[in-house]
């Protein structure tokens, strides 16, 4: 039973990841005042770019990079369209994710011939899980070496730095001076903009953030996780971490445990297959996996809780005629 | 800045052109960079669009789905929301229509089954608009993100039904059984040959007819009802809306609805008209395209109908195009959609205010 939990567990995190990524970079971007529904676009991007340059160039640092700047370049697109033009934030997310989910296709066709994948990654090409030190060592000792060696140790790099974002990310947002001008432009804009800063440059900062955690959580889909592009691999990984986000107040901590909880559903979900539960019966999958998403809504109906976002979050700032 | 001094044409015509051109643009330099000729691949795509009976066909049946998700993200546009849900509302709005055939296909005719089953699609496709609706108007969340739930939770809602539920006994396809032959709908081509009129063979079928028939019923409904004034007041001033007395929750759960029922009407071109049982993802982002429809369409029945029967012939030509051409995907169409939905909507005003202003200082001068 406890190894069981913990093999859960062990999933959880895996699944959790690109979700944990991916709200934090929401969490940047809408706390700026930009809504973004364009995470699953950026993700899928990221995730072809990074699959491409890691096939091309045999390594999953270099993959890492295209995948970071695919999906930048994708978060300046929708900085282009939002601030600097004053568009429709959630027209502009849709747009991304279109042209993303049409464009990888397209390409991955053009490039590697192979229905909409890139070739299966090996060797360097893919992150690898990483052995803490000592791991080994406590595998036999009880509970303790099945949480160190099982839990904790055995994942690749991009897992420990998604849960190293989640403390950075909360330093960042409300310790750092560059936080405190992203949460005003995100409540109050106009009061940014009257202490003589720039509200355009600060969310344009905010969406490379966005941008960056985007890509890993994409890096992380297509050269981790998975060995290699497949196609719409993202899945609906991306409205799942604006859930999350939602779910989480806008704030990393309880987002990480959103990413969390999620996650936890869907390794539910996939052991839960056909088991016959005492008294309920089968418990249908779909039951499960729908979980996040009946939650999300309960919580912005304010059943459980209320969910309040940014002030400014969606609209776009037009400075006042003189 | 005001509209009066700015010619009508600019903003019908003009600047939507604009905003087109640069979307197929794009699309030329994408093709282009996978190293193909776009000149030679639009070629291709319009032949295949229009060239013939048949591609003529297919781009009208395409048109159909689009022209319902159309004027769902439109009608609800109009009272200033945003239906992201269309995907959802039509996958439900199908459920209804299969269930109808499913339980009267060995007892009705047709003309029983038909209007049946077109009075299932809308009120599934609005039950399934009404929760987000409901939210929204009283309880204040916010209804893009609960429609992008909606349409996740419909889709595991429709794979349980279907593969516990309406599944053929005995077969491992996900799909129900295929109706009996008095529960489809006719194709248009063999409504016509009796009256010696050859179309060749394609899906089209009395689907279209509906949709043309709720383009008339949603422009008279926007433009020509008091509800539908309340609905426009509503869009353009939510604040002046509730300040003359009009209920805004109650308009707000009503356009949803309509919205939603016209969504599910793709159901009826799918399943009835088409697939003949109940089967998995028929919607195939219909819903999603739908926005660019409405968006292209400039939120008016006719450029809806115009929009759509372009998109059709996208989706045709693109299919058409990815056989000639086998390095271009059909998904090369997902791609214009995208750029059209950026260009026409994203980025409305890179174009619109510099020409709006170019004609306002004309006018001046």
């Amino acid at each position: 039973m406890f190894e069981t939990l913990i093999l859960m567990l062990d999933a959880t995190m895996r699944v959790s990841t690109p979700l944990i990524f991916a709200a934090l970079a929401g969490l940047y971007s809408e706390r700026a005042g930009i809504v973004d529904i364009g995470l699953e676009g950026k993700i899928l991007g990221s995730a072809f770019a990074a699959a491409a340059g890691a096939a091309i160039f045999g390594s999953a640092w270099i993959g890492l990079c295209f995948g970071i700047m695919a999906s930048v370049s994708l978060a300046m697109v929708h900085g282009f369209a939002c601030i600097t033009h004053r568009g429709d934030h959630i027209v502009s997310g849709v747009a991304i994710n279109t042209i993303v989910a049409g464009l990888t296709v397209t390409l991955s066709m053009d490039w590697f011939g192979m229905g909409g994948q890139t070739p299966t990654l090996s060797g360097d090409a893919r992150f690898l899980s990483i052995t803490l030190p000592f791991a080994d060592a406590l595998a036999d000792v009880p509970v303790i070496g099945l949480i160190y060696s099982e839990l904790l140790s055995g994942h690749n790099i991009l897992v420990y730095l998604a849960f190293a974002m989640v403390p950075m990310t909360f330093w960042v947002i409300y310790k750092t001076r560059f936080g405190l001008r992203l949460r005003a432009v995100g409540e109050n804009p106009h009061a940014v903009d009257t202490a003589g800063i720039s509200v355009a440059f600060i969310r344009y900062r905010a969406l490379i953030v966005c941008g960056i955690l985007c890509g890993l959580a994409g890096a992380y889909l297509s050269t981790a996780h998975n060995a290699g592009f497949l196609k719409d691999m993202s899945a609906g990984k991306g409205y799942m971490a604006l859930a999350a986000l939602i779910f989480g107040k806008w704030r990393p901590v309880p987002v990480l445990f959103a990413c969390l909880l999620f996650g936890f559903l869907d390794a539910v979900a996939v052991r839960m297959q056909g088991v016959v539960l005492p008294g309920i019966g089968e418990v249908p999958v779909q039951a499960i996996e729908v979980l996040p998403y009946v939650l999300t809504v309960l919580l912005l109906a304010g059943f459980i809780g209320k969910a309040v976002g940014p002030k400014a979050v969606g609209r776009p700032y037009v400075k006042e005629r003189a | 800045m005001s509209d009066a001094k700015v010619p009508a044409w600019v903003n019908i015509a003009l600047i939507p052109f604009l905003n087109i051109l640069l979307a197929f643009i794009v699309s030329g330099l994408v093709i282009l960079a996978i190293g193909e000729n776009p000149i030679e691949a639009a070629g291709y795509l319009v032949y295949g669009a229009f060239g013939y009976d048949e591609g003529i066909g297919y781009t009208l049946y395409y048109a159909t789905n689009l022209i319902f998700t159309g004027l769902a993200v439109s009608v609800a546009f109009k009272g200033g929301l945003f239906n992201i849900g269309g995907e959802g509302q039509a996958y439900i709005g199908g459920l209804g229509v299969g269930l109808v055939c499913l339980a009267l296909d060995h007892t009705m005719p047709l003309y029983v089954i038909a209007p049946l089953a077109i009075i299932g699609a809308a009120v599934f496709g609005a039950a399934w608009a009404y929760i987000p609706a409901y939210l929204q108007a009283r309880r204040g969340s916010h209804i893009v993100i609960t429609t992008i739930m909606f349409n996740f939770i419909a889709s595991s809602l429709m794979v349980y039904l279907i593969v516990n539920w309406l599944k053929e006994d005995g077969r491992m396809a996900p799909n129900s059984r295929t109706f009996e032959e008095n529960a489809w709908l006719p194709y248009l081509h063999e409504l016509l040959s009796p009256l010696g009129i050859d179309i060749g063979d394609s899906p089209l079928n009395m689907a279209f007819l509906v949709a043309l028939v709720c383009c008339v019923f949603v422009w008279g409904l926007i433009w020509h009802t008091r509800w539908g004034y309340q609905l426009r007041t509503l869009g353009t001033n939510p604040t002046a809306a509730r300040y003359a007395g009009i209920d805004t929750a109650k308009v707000t759960i009503w356009a949803m609805l309509i919205s939603g029922g016209l969504a599910g009407f793709v159901g009826i071109n799918e399943i009835m008209g088409v697939n003949h049982n109940l089967l998995l993802n028929f919607t195939a982002g219909y819903g999603f395209a739908g926005i660019a429809v409405s968006l292209m369409g400039r939120n008016h029945p006719i450029g809806i109908v115009l929009a759509a029967i372009l998109f059709g012939a996208l989706y045709q030509g693109g299919a058409e195009l990815a056989f000639e051409i086998p390095t271009i995907t059909p998904e090369i169409v997902v791609v214009i959609q995208g750029l059209v939905i950026l260009f026409s909507g994203a980025l409305e005003h890179m174009f619109k205010d510099r020409i709006e202003g170019f004609f306002i200082r004309r006018a001046v001068a």
